[in-house]
């Protein structure tokens, strides 16, 4: 079971109290993109084995979006950060450093 | 290859059993092949099989990087059925479902096919008008299925509530021809008539790079050494994205866990297929007697081929609810498996942006019913180098262009 602490309220909020919200830091695309660009930000995804960021919302406690940076490949939770973000926060990528060594947030996950 | 008979079984019966022979060969891997296929599970050996058996491509070679049908062949529920909504869907699980038919007498393998029926419950007025849709659909696309009323819901399946309390059944869409499958023996069976015509099945050898030159693919990197090709199949489920980056692409797949678990064994006590979408569960009874059971995926990208443990009380509940008989069963097993999902719930079979690589992939929770049709479909795209009608329309680019062949509503949740 997937628990994660929600960077609003704090609780430590097991899976069944949250909604996944998948992929984060998407760019968004509006009026005027290419056909190229609307399929990679609606459809095409990175969907890493390792380290990855997720959208999660706190349905049932604050009802608040956050976010997450998580291992796919072994359901380690290295942090949860507010969403008004355009990126993971530098101590996020610290702590995501310190568990895997040599891992750069370019999406080229090493783990 | 020693043809399976009533003979060679009195024969080997009179010997203690000593001539069987191996079922496949495992050779160590060549320098290079007219075809490599990625993936020995159902999916990409039956792509290895119609390749030899419809295009006469005999050098080619499986690679799997653990062993043989072990990833979500050896992990569903078995279900087979074809009762889409779509025409592509409808076109490509119909011909999948009716290789079935013949699969045992074609491979000379006991695959199991049971065609026992299929039942999907519509247990809110909402389905109702799905199911009745489908019916219709089903009905011009040559795919046998019926909406049938509560009474004869019973009638099929006595252990089955229909009463409620929650959700009363108000009708199901019945497929008489859908049913299920011994799932290790598509896999064993394939394998076998793979090795037969001379194709090489190298299991524990992992692709672990895709090498190109001037945009077409040359060979792969493996646990094993390199491997030249001329062309390159992936076909490998969960796991997609991974040799989809190697390869130098972006899939609109994510990776979730979808778990099934088996009860205890018990007399036999249904001999239909029962699938419930509103309450969200699956059931059918082994002939083991173990009931064997489906529930939902996980909702987030999940590598670990275990699912969440919730899950399991959830299928669990709504599986009490729809059969009471069930309450004081245990549950024996609970496994989980990579499905890879994609936006429409409707598999890709494409050419992709690297020349002479073909992927087969985005089946999600649904791919065991699929196995001979996809492979047929896969066979045609790799041996022509362009789809045959039955792929077509599953290319990659349908999302660019805004033509999914969407099942996410009208396949409900289960597949």
């Amino acid at each position: 079971m997937l628990t994660l602490e929600c960077p609003y309220c704090g609780v430590k909020a097991c899976e069944t109290e949250l909604s996944p919200g998948y992929e984060a830091h998407l760019k968004r695309f509006g009026p005027g993109s290419t056909p190229e660009e609307f399929e990679a930000y609606m459809f095409a995804r990175k969907n890493p084995k390792g380290v990855h960021f997720e959208r999660w919302r706190h349905t049932y406690g604050c009802g608040k979006w956050f976010l997450a940076a998580r291992c796919t490949a072994t359901l380690e939770v290295f942090g949860t950060y507010p969403a008004q973000v355009s990126g993971p926060p530098p101590e996020i990528i610290a702590k995501i450093q310190a568990r895997r060594p040599g891992w750069t947030p370019d999406g080229k996950a090493t783990a | 290859m020693k043809r399976y008979s009533v003979f060679a079984i009195a024969r080997e019966a009179l010997r203690h059993h000593m001539g069987w022979e191996r079922a496949w060969a495992s050779p160590e891997p060549k320098a290079s092949y007219d075809a490599i296929i990625v993936g020995a599970g159902g999916h990409g050996l039956a792509t290895a099989y119609y390749l030899g058996k419809n295009f006469g491509i005999t050098n080619v070679a499986i690679l799997e990087k653990g062993w043989l049908g072990g990833g979500n062949t050896g992990r569903n529920t078995t279900i087979i059925r074809s009762n889409y909504l779509q025409d592509p869907s409808a076109a490509i699980y119909e011909k999948s479902r009716s290789l079935y038919e013949t699969l045992s007498q074609d491979l000379n393998y006991n695959v199991m096919f049971s065609p026992r029926g299929v039942m999907m419950l519509a247990q809110t007025h909402h389905e109702v008008r799905g199911y009745l849709r489908t019916a219709h659909a089903n009905a011009l696309q040559g795919v046998a299925t019926e909406f049938i009323t509560p009474a004869r819901v019973k009638e099929l399946c006595p252990i089955l509530n229909i009463d409620g309390p929650r959700y009363p059944v108000l009708g199901a869409l019945w497929q008489a021809r859908g049913g299920t499958g011994r799932h290790d023996a598509v896999a064993w069976g394939y394998a076998r008539a793979c090795s037969a015509m001379g194709m090489h099945i190298i299991q524990n050898c992992e692709v672990k790079g895709v090498r190109s030159e001037n945009g077409v693919v040359t060979g792969v990197d493996t646990t094993k050494g390199y491997i030249g090709t001329k062309k390159l199949g992936m076909v490998v489920a969960g796991h997609s994205g991974q040799l989809a980056e190697m390869a130098g692409f972006r899939l609109p797949i994510e990776a979730v866990a979808l778990q099934a678990l088996v009860s205890e064994p018990i007399k036999p006590c249904m001999d239909v297929v029962v699938m419930a979408n509103t309450v969200h569960g699956y059931m059918s009874q082994s002939d083991k007697g173990e009931m064997v059971i489906g529930g939902g995926t996980d909702g987030f990208n999940n590598y670990t081929q275990r699912g969440s443990f919730h899950h399991i009380e959830e299928t669990l509940r709504a599986l009490v609810e729809t059969f009471p008989m069930l309450s004081r069963l245990k549950m024996l097993r609970q496994w989980g498996g990579i499905v890879d999902m994609t936006g429409d719930r409707s598999p890709l079979i494409s050419k992709t942006p690297l020349g002479n690589c073909f992927i087969n992939c985005g089946w999600g929770t649904g791919g065991f019913k699929a196995i001979p049709g996809s492979g047929w479909a896969m066979a045609e795209l790799m041996a022509k180098g362009e789809p045959g009608p039955l792929a077509e329309a599953f290319n990659m680019w349908r999302f660019k262009e805004g033509q999914f062949i969407d099942e996410s509503v009208a396949a409900g949740v289960a597949h």
